[in-house]
């Protein structure tokens, strides 16, 4: 939001020159892997052993029939749909509840929502698997995917709707309530579009974190509802199925570039959207 | 009725997620808190609710328990120098330096990457760090060579990981900061390396430590990563899900994961007063 | 194993406490069993089933069958289009086949308790817990056609009957074996002395398998190699011979590069040449033979560790007709053929050798070797029942698990 035109901020040309070099050679070396992925998808050896032997479209003609892929693909759709809507609803009522309260407790109902981001995966797994299991005698499923997942996401909901209340302020909704509209048409008509990017950019980056999550999904998921990344880490397991576990790595990068432009063209900023920087 | 009580408002609000977070997931924790005092029966393989400390005595008192948990926090901690040294200038490119059209291009050239699958990044580094992969076809001209499988491989496996996760947060912050700092302490006689040692870098702190609770966490509970490229190394997560999956001990692993807690808790409130939290 | 190494390996682990527990208080003061797996009616001892009816003859199908097998037993082609042996059964018998995949022997012994699946495909940590608990009927092979052609050293054993009545058919088999690189490690090596006392010899460059259950190996070794130590089986030691495993394992870890424990991984080792020598499956040489690897794998002369799975059928069966259909199709022929390659396994009807896409490979795989049979000890969980029959207490697989970790440090 900041960005002035001129960009004549008080850096010399050389400092500012050798920050662009090095953001571009990082960010080479970033790509330089996911290279590796791209052409390993095309690699007619097994094991993508380096350099290529030769190229070959098989694994991609293999990766489009695979409805083991496919199933994994819609499970792993269906998982984080799920989570971030548990997420938006959650997360908007906390910050709502937030909001212009000083109550003791609060500081800690902030870490508390924050915890499930903050602590390993590995801790939240294993807790929610020892809940589910040990404690409540519950059989993994979809649904204790959907719980966990839905856990850590709701803090990327929270802190876009909470920065977007402290930008904009109560001025409209206290405007519209000195107008007589009771607080569901405040809501309605001007809280919730006022949120409206925000909650997109918080579904967004929720939507990602479920889709992209192997840690937790492993200790919540019963054998039977493999997500793509369960399935990706089954198959590199399989002789003669790790190519193809390149090729949806492959597509899954350039798919990706749908959500982003959505986001950017939905939120204005690129940076509000997609990492809640206000 | 509601307008008049602003507490029942609150209140009413507040239910759902505190009933998710402070019930559903507080309540996991404790029974897992619990589940690491109980014991597992080694004729039968359940679980036995009889109150113990034993678990705590193996995991305090077994030597190599000590040495896991503190290569993990050194590696972790390193992971998080290394990405915050990385995403820092980059960061303050994009934030300060770049146009509005560059600045675009480089948050989605920084977001791709999370999107390729966090194991094919792995494997990938596998690759790459191999006795015959491009690292080693690179250095050897040098008179170097690849770092091959082992912990230095993990730490840079990690950082390359995480590092959007760091650079993300910073941008953030940085962006938020007015240029026209920048001018008032040039103004002011400072050169560039002193605004950025003097304003930018302390105002955008609390960015830096938002992201470091991302790839600490990350670094910290991590056990695939090291899997496939650590060579003979172990991490904390290693005994957790070790001590889960094939020993069925479920009350050690609980225990073991207690230390990752301990941990993660003592580095939230250290870095509380910086304001970090509302950076995330 | 192969399709999921941690899983499986974890079912080793979690399982068979009971059952085992029950065969092993049962065991008459063991003889050692030799070079390989004991028969069933040398050591079964005290060791009684429940009384479960067997079924005297094949009724109509149900129409349907709930399979509950480990990854990559009953493929239907939605992981692979072209990998398919369900859909055949299914046109076949005319029962359609609900297939269940299951992590753990752990979670297919709970699963089979509540009676929702006909049939399992049992490793053999979890095959005797089944028997005891009464979760499996004895099965009547004279029902099943191709009972006949299975390899007859698979028969009768400790982990798959009672006394002589079989408790089910046994599905495929495997060693694991000793692999190395030709270019490399000359002259070729005939001992698992190789990656223990010799191991400096190729220091870094050495390969493990990386689970507790890789104790056993070195236990093995020992057994052979150290008499004085009294290891009778390598899945039962005392403390004292724990120890003696650990200790060696650690001093071959100085020496290891790293411990592989998918398939992917240690082809892409031996292949780039961070590794040249170390335990593998006949399928992972294969596939490294396959491209281009200078690599050989031998079972070394004391034997090696390995595993054996066995279908069985539910003593609460709904469908109990068509599990018999199943239990008889995926052990016939071209079934077995099918499963074993692409599994990667030996078959245990030896006369799908005839129909395998490669025609060596039941040879490369051994599927008819009996005398090579003979010297595996099929992977079992430790208990702390000593499962060679000695009246003393010994170590578990929670202490495995421990002492793994210490050895990886």
């Amino acid at each position: 939001m900041a960005t002035s035109s001129s960009r004549s901020i008080a850096m010399s040309r050389g400092l500012r020159r050798s920050l662009g070099g090095f953001t571009v050679l990082v960010l080479a070396v970033v790509y330089v892997p996911l290279l590796l992925v791209l052409i390993n998808s095309f690699n007619t050896d097994n094991t993508f052993g380096w350099p290529p032997p030769g190229f070959t479209l098989h694994w991609w003609k293999v990766a489009a029939e695979s409805s083991g892929a496919r199933d994994a693909l819609v499970t792993s759709v269906e998982v984080a749909l799920c989570a971030t809507a548990v997420a938006l609803v959650l997360g908007t009522l906390a910050a709502m509840g937030l909001r212009r309260t000083r109550f003791f407790g609060r500081n800690a109902i902030s870490l508390l929502i924050i915890l499930p981001i903050a602590l390993p995966g590995i801790v939240t797994g294993l807790a929610f698997q020892n809940g589910f299991r040990t404690i409540l005698g519950v059989q993994l499923s979809i649904w204790t995917i959907v719980i966990a997942h839905a856990t850590f996401c709701i803090v990327t909901v929270f802190n876009n709707v909470q920065a977007r209340f402290q930008r904009l302020g109560a001025s409209y909704e206290q405007a519209s309530m000195d107008l007589g509209a009771g607080r569901w048409t405040t809501f309605r008509l001007i809280t919730f579009p006022m949120l409206r990017s925000s909650l997109l950019a918080g579904a967004l980056l929720s939507f990602g974190l479920s889709f992209d999550e192997i840690v937790v999904t492993t200790f919540t998921a019963s054998s039977q509802d493999q997500t793509l990344p369960i399935w990706i880490l089954q198959n590199l397991f399989r002789p003669n199925q790790a190519p193809v576990v390149n090729v949806v790595a492959a597509v899954l990068v350039i798919a990706s570039a749908v959500p982003i432009y959505l986001a950017q063209r939905l939120s204005g900023s690129t940076a509000e959207g997609l990492t809640g920087a206000r | 009725m509601i307008d008049r009580r602003p507490g029942l408002r609150v209140g009413l609000l507040l239910t759902p997620p505190m009933l998710w977070l402070g019930v559903a997931y507080l309540g996991a924790l404790a029974a897992l808190l619990v589940t690491s005092l109980w014991t597992q029966n080694d004729f039968t393989g359940s679980i036995e609710r009889a109150w113990t400390l034993e678990n705590f005595r193996t995991l305090f008192t077994v030597d190599v328990y000590r040495t896991i948990t503190l290569r993990t926090i050194g590696i972790a901690a390193l992971v998080t120098v290394i990405d915050v040294v990385l995403a820092f200038p980059i960061a303050l490119y994009m934030a300060k330096v770049a146009s509005p059209r560059l600045q675009r291009i480089l948050v989605i050239s920084v977001l791709t990457p999370l999107w390729a699958s966090y194991l094919v990044k792995a494997y990938a580094w596998r690759g790459m760090l191999s006795a015959d992969g491009p690292i080693a076809w690179i250095a050897r001209p040098f008179g170097l060579d690849t770092p091959g499988y082992g912990l230095p491989a993990v730490v840079i496996t990690l950082s390359y990981l995480w590092l959007p996760y760091m650079i993300l947060p910073v941008y953030a912050g940085l962006e938020r900061l007015p240029d026209s700092l920048f001018e008032a302490s040039a103004d002011l006689g400072a050169g560039a390396w002193t605004t950025l040692r003097r304003v930018v870098f302390p105002m955008a702190f609390p960015a830096v430590v938002a992201g470091s609770i991302f790839t600490f966490s990350l670094s910290m509970g991590d056990y695939i990563a090291v899997k496939i490229v650590g060579g003979t190394g172990q991490l904390l997560g290693n005994v957790v899900y070790d001590n889960q999956g094939a020993a069925n001990n479920l009350p050690f692993a609980a225990a073991v994961a207690t230390v990752p807690i301990v941990v993660m808790l003592a580095y939230l409130t250290a870095v509380r007063r910086t304001g970090a939290l509302e950076n995330l | 194993m192969r399709r999921n190494p941690t899983k499986r390996l974890a079912a080793l682990a979690c399982a068979g406490v009971l059952a085992l527990a029950a065969t092993a208080c049962g065991t008459s003061s063991g003889d050692g069993g030799g070079d390989g797996g004991p028969k069933a009616d040398e050591k079964q001892g005290g060791f009684t089933a429940p009384d479960v009816p067997m079924t005297d003859a094949i009724g109509d199908p149900e129409g349907q069958v709930n399979i509950l097998a480990w990854p990559g037993y009953a493929e239907d082609g939605s992981t692979d289009k072209s990998v398919d042996w369900v859909t055949p059964f299914e046109k076949e018998s005319g029962c359609q086949a609900n297939v269940k995949y299951f992590g753990t022997s752990d979670e297919a012994v709970q699963l089979m308790k509540t009676g929702e699946y006909d049939v399992v495909s049992a490793s053999g940590d979890a095959t005797l817990r089944l028997i005891a608990g009464g979760d499996v009927a004895p099965v009547n092979t004279d029902l099943l056609t191709n009972y006949a052609d299975i390899a007859p050293f698979l028969k009768d054993q400790l982990f798959n009957s009672v006394g002589d009545q079989m408790y089910g058919v046994p599905h495929g088999w495997g060693a694991n074996l000793l692999m190395y690189n030709t270019d490399v490690v000359k002259p070729a090596p005939t001992s698992w002395s190789a990656v223990f006392d010799d191991a400096s010899t190729y220091a870094g460059k050495v390969t493990a398998y990386d689970s507790p259950i890789y104790i056993a190996d070195a236990a093995l070794y020992l057994m052979k190699t150290q008499p004085d130590l009294g290891i009778e089986n390598p899945y039962a030691l005392d403390k004292d011979q724990l120890a003696a495993a650990v200790d060696l394992l650690k001093a071959q870890k100085g020496n290891v590069s790293e411990y592989w424990s998918d398939y992917l991984k240690e082809v892409q080792a031996f292949k780039t040449g961070d590794s040249v020598i170390g335990t593998t499956w006949q399928v992972i040489a294969s596939v490294a033979q396959g491209e281009g690897a200078p690599v050989e794998a031998v079972l070394p002369e004391e034997g090696a560790t390995g595993w054996s799975d066995t279908w069985m059928i539910s003593s609460k069966a709904k469908n109990p007709n068509c599990g018999y259909l199943w239990m008889d199709y995926i052990t016939s022929p071209k079934a077995q053929a099918a499963v074993a390659e692409y599994f990667g396994e030996a078959p245990a009807n030896t006369k799908a050798c005839e129909l395998t896409s490669d025609k060596t490979f039941c040879d490369t795989y051994h599927a008819e070797d009996a005398d090579f049979a003979s010297q595996i000890w099929y992977w079992t969980t430790p208990i702390s029942q000593c499962l060679d029959g000695r009246d003393e207490t010994c170590t578990d697989y929670g202490e495995w698990t421990t002492a793994w970790t210490e050895v990886k440090g």
